[in-house]
C-alpha cells in the first residue's frame, strides 16, 4: 500500500508568503497555474489555504475548487522555492488532498474521464490496447537476454509527437547496437499521472500489472522515454516493492556519446533546452541532456532565462497534457514558455519529454512561431545528426 | 449585483473577475490575526483606464473598493471590511522607465519588489532600491502606501520618503499626477518645490485613491556588501550604540535583532551593521569606523563584534530575507503577527522588556528585528509573536499580547506602523482633534461616496 504523507495535520503551516510563485532570481512568476490565472487562489499558497478551509468546513467542495486543486502540475517549483522546513512535503500534501477528493468522488469531470480511460483502456487517450504498438514499426519485442526494456509509456505509444520521439529513440539505440526490446501491446500505463492526481487505488493496480509483466519477462533494467515514467519507476515503485534499474533515455545516450559509441556529424542549429520537471526538479538530471546536445558539432546551446531548477513547466504535468486545465489563453504555460524559448534567438527548442514535446509543439503553433522555432526531442536531434553522415 | 459582475467582466475581461467562493475566501483574509471579511468580487485590472472604469462603476453603484498588493502587512489593511470589489493590482506589473542619472524608476501599481530587484540586478546593477524584508511578492506601491521600510531606510528614511511621483485614480474616477510628473516628463520629485500632495495618498491604505503608477528613487548599487555583528547583553546600551553607529554616516542598514530560542541567543542583543563598498579599501575603512565607534564597549567588556560565520553570512545578506519569513513556522503553525511602533531609539530597552513580559504572560514565542530609520530619528520596533493557525487559543493570546503591547507603545509616545483598524481607532482617540478633523475633511473631499477601503482611517 502507498503510504501518503499526513497532510491534514500539517497543511495549516503555509504562511502564504508567495515565495512559491517565483524562480530563484524573481524574474517572473514560475508557478504554472498562478502564471496562467493570476488569482492568488491558483498559487500554491492559495491552494494550501483552500484545502485547509475545506478540511475545516469553511468552504464546501465545488467544481471550481477542484479545478484549482487539479490545475497544479506538480512541477515542484514551490518545493524548490518555499523557505519553510516543510517545503519537501508540499506536493505530497496536494496529492494527499487529491486522494481524499478521489475517495469522496469529488473530482473535476476531466480528471474523472482521465481515470476512467486509464482504467478501461490502459491509457488516458481511450485508444485501443491493441494499438499500443502501432508506432513501433517492427521494433523488436523484449525477450530474455535483452539488456534493457525500452518503456515508451502512453504518450510514446499513442500521441503523434510521442510516437515520432519513440521511433527516433529506437533508431538511435539500434544504431548503437544496444540490446533492448519493447513490451508493445503488453505495455501498461506507468501510473505517474494517476499517482499525482491522487487515484492511489488505480495506481497500485497499474504498478501491480507492470510488476507482474516485468517479472514475467525477466526485466530488471528499464530505459524510459518519458521522465514521468522514469520518476514513478525510480522513486515510487520501490515503495511498493518493485525495484528496477531505471534510466531515462538521456542518461543512456549521454553515456554512449561519452564512450564515443555515437559520433554525431556536423549540424547547424541554435538550440535551447526545456528541462522537464520530472527529470530536473524531481531527479536532478540537468547535465546529461545538455551534454548530449553539446556533443553534436555545430549546435550552439543557449539557455532560456529560467533554466535547470528554475525552469518553467510546460503545463503538461499531473495529467494536464490531457485534462488541459491550464489551456485557452496566451498566458497558458506552454505558450509563455514557447515565447521565452523564441526570445533566446534559438531556432530549435529541444525537449526530453513527450509531454513537453506535445505541449510545446502546440504552443509554438498557437504563437504562430512554427516556421521559426522547431520543437524537437533530443533523440530526434541526435538521429538527424547521425543521418547527416 | 449581477449587473456589477457583468460590468466588471466588460471592463477587464471575464478571466479576470471572480465572484466564486474560493477567490472570495482567499482574498477575504490575510496571514495575520484580523477577522476575515469577504469581498463580493475579486478583479484584476491591467491598465489605469480599467481602474478608472472600475472606480466610476463603483461610484455609480455605491460599491466599496479595496485595492490590494500582496496583502503582506499582516494587519488586515486590505481585508475588505464592507465587501464590494477587491482590486488585485498585481497584473499591473510593468517597469516603465529607469532614469539612470536622475536615479529613479517608474513602476505600475502592482509591480512586486522582487520583480524590480531582479530587473535592476540584470539591467542596472549599479542601481538599487530599498528592498523590504517582506516576502518578494510585496508590491512597491503597497509598501510605500504603508510607509514601509527597507534596506536603505537607515540612510534614506521610510520607503514612502523615497517616492518620486504618483499617478492616482481618485475615488471619483479622475486620473491625477502628483509631483514633478504633474507638469514635466520627469518623475524626480513627489512634491518639492511645489506643495507635496503625495501625503494625500501615502499612509492612507488606499482609502483616498488607487495608485496606478509610482516613481521610486534609486540609489547606488555598490559592488560589495557585508555585515558585522555586534553583541551586547545590555539593552540599556543599545540606544547609545545606535547613536554612535549612525554618527559615522557609514552604514547601509542597522538592525537590532534577538530571539530566545535557540538558547545561545537568549539575552543577547544582536546589532547587525550592514555596509556597502566599491572596493576592499572602502569596506575596510567602514569596518574600522564601526570598530572605532564601539571600541569603548569592547574595553568595558560590555559588548563586542563577533565573527559572522560563512554559513550565517548569506542568510544575513539575503535580499529579500527568507529567514524573516521562516519566523512564521517557529510554532509550526503558519502564522506570525507583528505591530511595529515607530518610536524614539531611547525606548528600545523598555520595549524589549514589554515584548518579553507579554511573551511570558501569554506563553508565546517571540522574535524581533528592530530597524533604525533615517540616521536614528526613530526606529521600528516590532512586537512580533508567532502562532499556530490550528490553535485558536494561541491566536487569541497573541492578539491580547499585541493589543496590550500597542497600548503601552502609544503611552510611551510611539506612532503605530501599518495599524490594523482597531489600532487606527486607538490612535484616532489620542490624536489632536483638529488633526483628526483635517483628516476627516480630506477623506470626505476626496471620497465623497465613501467607497475607498472603508473602515480604514474612519473615526467612530
Amino acid at each position: 500500500m502507498i503510504q501518503q504523507k499526513d497532510y491534514a495535520s500539517q497543511i495549516h503551516r503555509c504562511f502564504r508568503c508567495g515565495y512559491c510563485k517565483f524562480p530563484t532570481d524573481y524574474s517572473s512568476f514560475n508557478c504554472p497555474s498562478y502564471r496562467r490565472f493570476r488569482f492568488d487562489s491558483y498559487s500554491t499558497g492559495g491552494r494550501l489555504w483552500l484545502i485547509y478551509a475545506w478540511l475545516k468546513g469553511e468552504i464546501k467542495w465545488s467544481e471550481h475548487f477542484a479545478d484549482i486543486l487539479y490545475a497544479c502540475t506538480t512541477c515542484k517549483n514551490c518545493t524548490e522555492q518555499c523557505p519553510m522546513k516543510f517545503a519537501p512535503d508540499i506536493v505530497d500534501w496536494i496529492v494527499g488532498a487529491r486522494s481524499d477528493m478521489v475517495e469522496k468522488g469529488k473530482i473535476p469531470p476531466r480528471v474523472a474521464r482521465f481515470f476512467e480511460a486509464v482504467y478501461r483502456y490502459g491509457n488516458p487517450f481511450k485508444q485501443l490496447r491493441s494499438d499500443r504498438a502501432a508506432w513501433a514499426n517492427g521494433t523488436k519485442k523484449y525477450a530474455t537476454g535483452d539488456e534493457y526494456l525500452l518503456y515508451v509509456g502512453c504518450l510514446g505509444s499513442y500521441d503523434e509527437n510521442g510516437q515520432k520521439m519513440a521511433r527516433c529513440l529506437v533508431d538511435v539505440l539500434n544504431a548503437c547496437e544496444i540490446s533492448f526490446g519493447i513490451l508493445g501491446e503488453e505495455e501498461e500505463c506507468c501510473g505517474n499521472e494517476i499517482y499525482m492526481l491522487g487515484e492511489t487505488g488505480l495506481f497500485e493496480n497499474l504498478v501491480g500489472k507492470n510488476a507482474q509483466k516485468f517479472k514475467e519477462f525477466g526485466v530488471s533494467k528499464v530505459i524510459t522515454l518519458c521522465p514521468h515514467g522514469y520518476n514513478t519507476m525510480k522513486n515510487i515503485y520501490p515503495g511498493l516493492g518493485v525495484n528496477l534499474e531505471v534510466y531515462h533515455y538521456t542518461q543512456i545516450l549521454n553515456d554512449l556519446t561519452k564512450k564515443n559509441k555515437i559520433k554525431p556529424s556536423q549540424a547547424k542549429a541554435k538550440v535551447t533546452y526545456q528541462d522537464p520537471c520530472f527529470l530536473g526538479r524531481y531527479n536532478n538530471i540537468y547535465d546529461e541532456p545538455r551534454q548530449i546536445l553539446r556533443s553534436i558539432p555545430g549546435i550552439e546551446l543557449v539557455e532560456m532565462e529560467r533554466n535547470r531548477k528554475d525552469a518553467f513547466c510546460c503545463g503538461g504535468g499531473s495529467g494536464n497534457f490531457v485534462t488541459d486545465l491550464l489551456a485557452g489563453s496566451v498566458d497558458s504555460p506552454a505558450r509563455v514558455r514557447a515565447r521565452e524559448a523564441y526570445e533566446t534567438g534559438a531556432d530549435t527548442l529541444a525537449v526530453a519529454c513527450p509531454s513537453c514535446l506535445t505541449m510545446l509543439t502546440d504552443a509554438v503553433k498557437a504563437e504562430d512561431l512554427d516556421s521559426k522555432l522547431a520543437v524537437k526531442d533530443i533523440s530526434q536531434i541526435l538521429k538527424e545528426s547521425l543521418s547527416a553522415k | 449585483m449581477s449587473d456589477v459582475y457583468e460590468a466588471l467582466q466588460k471592463i477587464v475581461g471575464k478571466d479576470y473577475v471572480s465572484n466564486q467562493t474560493e477567490e472570495r475566501y482567499f482574498y477575504g483574509r490575510d496571514p495575520g490575526l484580523m477577522p476575515p471579511h469577504e469581498p463580493d468580487y475579486v478583479v484584476m485590472p491591467k491598465t489605469t483606464e480599467e481602474v478608472q472604469d472600475i472606480v466610476k462603476l463603483a461610484n455609480r453603484e455605491r460599491v466599496p473598493i479595496t485595492p490590494k498588493g500582496a496583502g503582506m502587512s499582516l494587519t488586515g489593511l486590505v481585508i475588505p471590511q464592507k465587501g464590494g470589489i477587491l482590486l488585485d493590482m498585481k497584473k499591473m506589473d510593468k517597469i516603465l522607465e529607469v532614469n539612470e542619472k536622475a536615479r529613479y524608476v517608474i513602476v505600475e501599481g502592482g509591480t512586486t519588489h522582487a520583480a524590480l530587484k531582479s530587473y535592476l540586478t540584470k539591467r542596472y546593477p549599479h542601481l538599487r532600491h530599498s528592498l523590504p524584508d517582506s516576502p518578494p511578492i510585496a508590491t512597491v506601491v503597497a509598501n510605500a502606501v504603508i510607509h514601509g521600510q527597507g534596506r536603505l531606510s537607515q540612510q534614506r528614511g521610510f520607503n514612502s520618503d523615497l517616492v518620486s511621483g504618483l499617478e492616482v485614480v481618485l475615488p471619483t474616477g479622475e486620473i491625477c499626477r502628483i509631483g514633478s510628473c504633474a507638469l514635466s516628463q520627469y518623475w524626480f520629485s513627489k512634491g518639492p518645490p511645489m506643495p507635496d500632495l503625495s501625503g494625500l495618498f501615502l499612509g492612507w491604505f488606499g482609502s483616498t485613491g488607487i495608485i496606478t503608477k509610482l516613481g521610486m528613487k534609486l540609489y547606488p548599487g555598490k559592488k560589495i556588501r557585508d555585515v558585522m555583528l555586534f553583541l551586547t547583553e545590555k539593552a540599556e546600551l543599545v540606544p547609545e550604540i545606535i547613536r554612535k553607529l549612525t554618527h559615522t554616516e557609514m552604514f547601509e542598514d542597522i538592525v537590532v535583532s534577538g530571539q530566545p530560542i535557540p538558547l545561545r541567543f537568549k539575552g543577547n542583543f544582536h546589532i547587525l551593521v550592514y555596509m556597502t563598498a566599491d572596493s576592499d579599501e572602502e569596506l575596510e575603512f567602514k569596518k574600522k569606523m564601526a570598530w572605532d565607534a564601539l571600541w569603548v564597549y569592547f574595553e568595558s567588556r560590555d559588548g563586542g563584534f563577533v565573527s559572522v560565520t560563512p554559513d550565517m553570512k548569506p542568510v544575513l545578506l539575503a535580499m529579500p530575507s527568507k529567514d524573516t519569513t521562516r519566523f512564521a513556522d517557529v510554532s509550526k503553525g503558519g502564522g506570525f503577527e507583528y505591530s511595529g511602533p515607530i518610536t524614539p531609539i531611547d525606548n528600545f530597552p523598555i520595549f524589549i522588556k514589554k515584548l518579553e513580559e507579554k511573551a511570558e504572560e501569554y506563553k508565546l514565542s517571540y522574535g524581533y528585528a528592530a530597524r533604525v530609520i533615517d540616521a536614528g530619528h526613530s526606529m521600528m520596533f516590532p512586537f512580533s509573536y508567532t502562532f499556530n493557525r490550528a490553535n485558536p487559543d494561541e491566536m487569541k493570546r497573541v492578539k491580547k499580547a499585541m493589543d496590550e503591547a500597542i497600548e503601552f507603545a502609544l503611552q510611551k509616545g510611539s506612532v503605530i506602523w501599518k495599524p490594523n483598524i482597531d489600532e487606527q481607532q486607538m490612535m484616532m482617540e489620542r490624536i489632536d482633534p483638529n488633526t483628526l478633523k483635517l483628516m476627516t475633511s480630506i477623506k470626505q473631499l476626496l471620497d465623497p461616496n465613501g467607497i475607498m477601503n472603508p473602515g480604514n482611517w474612519e473615526a467612530k
